[in-house]
């Protein structure tokens, strides 16, 4: 069955609807007598909250209500609240201040929701807002990490002086401090990690309705985990219980993060809808977008590395600082510490390694996770400073790590900072780079370069990532509020005909043609006679959704079990019907054999048996063929490889241009190679997008200067080369597909492998370093600046 | 956006009677700027006067001279074969706005009369030393940009065409915003037998200017040696997160010289 089980690129199955324009995204959705909510938002960046006069509002055309903070305060609703807790160096947990869902008291960013406005037409809520008064006191704002850290800087939360959310530590700092004094060179470097804004094609939307009769609330919502929102939202926020909150994540279009938490319209449109008895929808403006989805990444950091004198790291120190912007969004704690220090040993078997991160309330929009979460912070911060050693140590770029990687025979490894790393070849996937780049062809393409005018450089990364998360008791025991679990039920229907209800979450993964080749693989249904559901609370059992590339390794080795259970179900029934020993039964490719005679029964015949019981072992086993699993992984996976970019720059204008790039990933078994490759292009985009064209920028009193399309440069297809991928794999040793995960890798090895090569194409001009984004006038400042110091060497 | 009443008259007698009748009133051609304005509530006219029937798209070759009816597409005069073979340079210029979509809906009398600092029209116009037809009157475009969104129109004046000299050679360079893909820099420059014209977008703190140093070192000698050592004051300059006044200044004389190394 190779052609369409594991292995085969098999064209995706949803892609017929949704390049068909037929896709059911949230916005879609509409429910009789529905109204409309306008949020209106703060537009300073920190402010006291006056009275806010509604009499206006209130009587404008169509309008049914408005809420502000002080409303749903009075019901009693709580605020969003955060899923993980991080612990101080001393041991007392981080600062939680309240995130409420409407303002009260304060305004804390550009953004922040102050009041809803519900009335029978979008244009008629837009309207009505504009006519809220709102009273601001204007207070000092600081969205930059240094300035809200800086003495007399004013409080995000007053009561959170000095705006420090934590300050968090982990790894050996005797060990670590030891090895530096006795190290024969320490390389240091001081860089920082540029914040992004998502910006998913199909902006956040939620609909929310209440039944009176049942006291049934539903709410549908543009979300990658719809139980975490009916948990977070159910339990914390509204007080509504399970079996009364239906969470819909219908088709969603891209998220890459920024949809796994609970947002507050989503809190808004539910209890509203309940207040009103009528369906309520928001649906984002673009311009919403950018003030309201958690940004991602924004770190300062320091890094140390301690050298032997033939090369060999003896010793990480980094120091980091990490904005989590006004409030905690919901996963943000753990993307500077689990999700970023653990990973600073990257492929590399330093021995001790201790990192410090503070995390920071700043005047700005919330961060938490994006694709690769704390992962790319790591790698850019680590295969930078390996660059830089290895110019300042003269040992090539590739032999530095080749000479420092954790080789093949030390699986399982440990790292100092928590992980253990099952399984990994370095030097391939190293090797299978360097030559589909023509690595050691590049100094005639630099020459060539150089003859039109033009620097061109090459840069390497090789990097790690740890994804599939997560151990539910690890992540407890490290602050985790949940369990990150995943569940699968694999319902074979009467005439043989396979559903299967999963907890993940597709939204462009390509899981209904993924997790459709799995069944074939394993059940022998053919493709199309499979179906996969997601993203209805009340249709799949439980799921913790789709983040940290964890759908096929986690949910995935769900459906592995849940169908093991299926088949040794089957192998009761064919016994039975075969009239022979349960051991003796076989199951292969869709069929049930005794061994040693010709007699067999397709899946079919036993799914019509198990549903049609008339002959069948009815008081040893329940009719019926559906079984449910839930599978806790063992530890993370830990996809890595080799990511080789090359740039050249038009000296003239500082236009970098990324000419080629490769990327060879070690992701584990490849279900569907096709898909693979896609998730790796998207993510190099992204990474490339965060190299040299993303930034998201603040003033220095809180304002979002890049806050649309006209100032935020998404990539876009002519800022991309072909991407070459390809896998060169090890197979996960804990799960039982021996998956890793591809969602995340280009986002993570790329930027760093981007920047190595501006920097390389730059070599002439004395420049160290560079941080993100490379665009033009930073190129052709650092020019200018190395101008003058060229000509005087 | 707000509400507002939506005209679509049949000529351009009737579009200015409905603009001179009511100060609020604005003229819709592709609505490529107008509506997001609209969208974005930054702007609330009473009337709409949608300007789509009033016949003022074509493109007519004169002798020594093109002329584009103000209703012309970018997209159309990209494709024009009249004007790729007059003045290449502009048939190119147009082909460079925006995006497919933009090309086809958005007008060169929209862009003109909206004179966005950052556009690329106003460039040509002003380089080729064009001449902007009304209803009223016909004006030279060295008097018609008087500055960021500002021109000489009259409240109820309309482009009707735009007139375009044939040079002997010219080119169009523009460095894109990386994000908006308007122009951080664009250098229109137009040799004629008269003389050089250099006309600047996208970088003045005054809107599209004409650039005299280099129209005198080009008129002297048509190379890109002749500007190398001619310098653009940064103080005139804009600055904003995409690049300081310092790199426009500098991007001025990079794009210069490449428009006069490819002029044709
Ligand atoms: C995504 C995007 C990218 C773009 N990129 C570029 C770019 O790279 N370079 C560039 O130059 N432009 C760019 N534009 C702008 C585009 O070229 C617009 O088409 C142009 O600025 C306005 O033309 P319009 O026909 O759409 O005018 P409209 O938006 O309909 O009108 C603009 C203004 O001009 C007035 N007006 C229109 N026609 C007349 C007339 N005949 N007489 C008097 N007044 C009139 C209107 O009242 C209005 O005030 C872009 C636009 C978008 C949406």
């Amino acid at each position: 069955m190779g052609h369409e089980g594991i292995g085969a690129s098999v064209r995706r199955k949803e892609d017929l609807r949704f390049l068909n324009g037929r896709g059911h995204y949230t916005d879609d959705m509409n429910r009789p007598g529905q109204l409309y909510a306008y949020i209106r938002r703060s537009d300073r960046p920190h402010a006291r909250l006056g009275a806010i006069d509604t009499a206006a509002a209130k009587a404008s055309p169509g309008v049914v209500a408005v809420f502000t903070g002080a409303d749903m305060a009075a019901e009693g609703i709580g605020g969003l609240p955060c899923g993980w807790q991080i612990h101080n160096k001393d041991g007392s947990p981080m600062a939680e201040p309240p995130h409420p869902v409407l303002a009260t008291g304060k305004v804390r960013h550009v953004g922040d929701p102050v009041a809803v406005v519900i009335a029978q037409t979008r244009q008629q809520a837009k309207d009505a807002a504009e006519k809220l008064a709102i009273d601001y006191h204007d207070l000092p704002g600081a969205a930059g990490l240094r300035e809200a850290l800086a003495p007399g800087a004013a409080p995000v939360h007053d009561e959170v002086q000095g705006n420090l959310c934590y300050d968090w530590h982990i790894g050996d700092k005797a060990m670590v401090d030891a090895a530096f004094a006795g190290a024969a060179k320490v390389v240091k470097l001081e860089l920082e990690n540029n914040r992004l804004i998502p910006n998913a094609m199909e902006p956040r939307a939620a609909v929310g309705d209440f039944d009176p009769m049942s006291g049934d609330y539903t709410l549908i919502t543009t979300s990658q985990n719809p139980h975490v929102i009916r948990l977070l939202m159910g339990a914390f926020v509204l007080h509504i219980p399970e079996n009364h909150l239906r969470v819909i994540a219908p088709d969603v279009g891209g998220g890459f993060g920024s949809k796994i938490y609970h947002y507050a319209e989503e809190a808004i449109v539910t209890w509203a809808a309940g207040k009103l008895k009528r369906a309520v929808k928001w649906t984002a403006e673009r311009t919403e977008s950018f003030m309201s989805d958690a940004h991602g990444r924004d770190h300062i950091s320091t890094a140390e590395l301690a050298l032997d004198k033939d090369g060999h790291f003896l010793a990480l120190r980094v120091s980091t600082l990490a904005n989590m912007g006004a409030y905690l969004s919901t996963f943000a704690p753990c993307v500077p510490t689990y999700l970023y220090a653990t990973l600073l040993a990257g492929v590399y078997k330093t021995p001790a390694i201790y990192a410090e991160v503070k995390a920071v309330f700043t005047n700005s929009v919330p961060v938490d996770a994006y694709r690769g979460a704390g992962r790319p912070e790591a790698t850019f911060l680590l295969e930078r400073l390996v660059d830089v050693a290895a110019r300042e140590t003269g040992i090539d770029r590739v032999e530095i790590r080749r000479r420092n990687f954790i080789p093949n025979d030390a699986f399982p490894y440990q790292t100092p900072v928590a992980l253990q790393y099952d399984s990994g070849d370095y030097t391939a996937t190293l090797n299978a780079a360097l030559k589909a780049a023509d690595y050691a062809g590049f100094e005639s393409r630099r020459a060539a370069a150089r003859a039109r005018g033009k620097l061109r450089g090459i840069g390497v990364s090789t990097y790690l990532e740890a994804c599939g998360i997560a151990p539910s008791a690890v992540v407890g025991s490290l602050g985790a509020r949940a369990g990150l679990y995943e569940c699968a039920n694999i319902r074979v229907h009467p005439t043989g005909s396979v559903t299967v209800f999963t907890g993940a979450h597709s939204h462009g993964q390509g899981h209904e043609t993924t997790f459709a080749q799995l069944v074939h693989e394993q059940l022998g249904v053919p493709l199309d006679q499979i179906e996969v559901v997601h993203g209805d609370t009340n249709r799949i059992p439980f799921g913790m959704g789709t983040y940290g590339s964890r759908s096929l390794a986690v949910g995935g080795s769900a459906m592995v079990k849940a169908m093991d259970k299926i088949i040794a179900k089957g192998k009761k029934i064919a016994a039975h019907l075969m009239e022979a020993s349960v051991e003796d039964v076989e199951f292969k490719d869709g069929t049930f054999t005794v061994a040693g005679t010709d007699k067999s029964k397709t899946l079919t015949d036993i799914s019509l048996t198990a549903y049609v019981p008339h002959n069948y072992p009815i008081e040893e086993l329940e009719p019926g063929l559906e079984e449910t699993a839930f599978y806790d992984p063992k530890n993370f996976t830990y996809p890595g490889g080799c990511h080789v970019a090359e740039v050249e720059i038009d000296p003239e204008t500082g236009v970098t241009s990324v000419v080629n790039f490769t990327a060879v990933d070690d992701v584990g078994r490849v279900i569907n190679p096709m898909i693979v490759e896609g998730q790796v292009q998207g993510g190099v985009a992204q990474g490339i997008g965060q190299a040299l064209l993303e930034h998201a920028v603040y003033d220095s009193a809180g304002q979002l200067l890049s806050g649309s399309m006209m100032d935020y440069t998404m990539p876009r297809a002519d800022n991309l080369p072909n991407i070459t991928v390809g896998t060169e794999s090890t197979l996960c040793t804990h799960n039982p597909l021996g998956v890793k995960g591809c969602g995340e890798v280009g986002a993570i090895g790329s930027p760093p492998a981007v920047m190595n090569a501006v920097v390389d194409a730059l070599r002439e001009y004395d420049v160290r370093h560079i941080d993100m984004p490379a665009t033009a006038p930073k190129i052709w400042s650092i020019i200018q600046a190395g101008r003058p110091r060229m000509a005087a060497e | 956006m707000y509400d507002f009443a939506y005209q679509k008259p049949g000529s351009v007698a009737d579009a200015v009677k409905a603009l001179a009748a009511d100060p609020e009133a604005k003229a819709l051609a592709g609505g490529m700027t107008l509506i997001p304005v609209l969208k974005q509530r930054l702007n609330h006219p009473s009337v709409v006067v949608d300007l789509a029937k009033t016949g003022l798209s074509g493109i007519t070759a004169g002798a020594g001279s093109v002329t584009i009816g103000a209703m012309t597409t970018h997209a159309a005069v990209a494709a024009s074969a009249e004007v790729r073979r007059i003045i290449p340079a502009l048939a190119a210029l147009a082909g460079g706005i925006g995006d497919e979509q933009v090309r086809h809906r958005g007008t060169i009398g929209g862009s003109l009369a909206n004179d966005d600092p950052a556009a690329d029209y106003p460039a040509a116009a002003l380089a080729l030393g064009a001449t902007i037809t009304t209803n009223k009157r016909a004006i030279a475009a060295d008097d018609f940009f008087q500055g960021m969104f500002t021109t000489a129109l009259e409240a109820d004046e309309i482009i009707t065409s735009v007139t375009f000299p044939a040079p002997a050679a010219a080119n169009y360079q523009k460095f894109r915003n990386p994000a908006s893909r308007y122009a951080i820099v664009g250098v229109f420059v137009a040799r004629f037998p008269a003389g050089v014209r250099v006309a600047v977008t996208g970088a003045g703190q005054g809107g599209v200017f004409r650039h005299a140093a280099m129209e005198a070192a080009l008129s002297a000698n048509f190379s890109p040696d002749a500007i190398a050592a001619v310098t653009t004051p940064a103080g005139d300059m804009n600055s904003d997160i995409h690049a300081s006044a310092e790199y426009r200044a500098h991007l001025v004389g990079v794009m210069a010289r490449r428009a006069v190394a490819a002029a044709s």
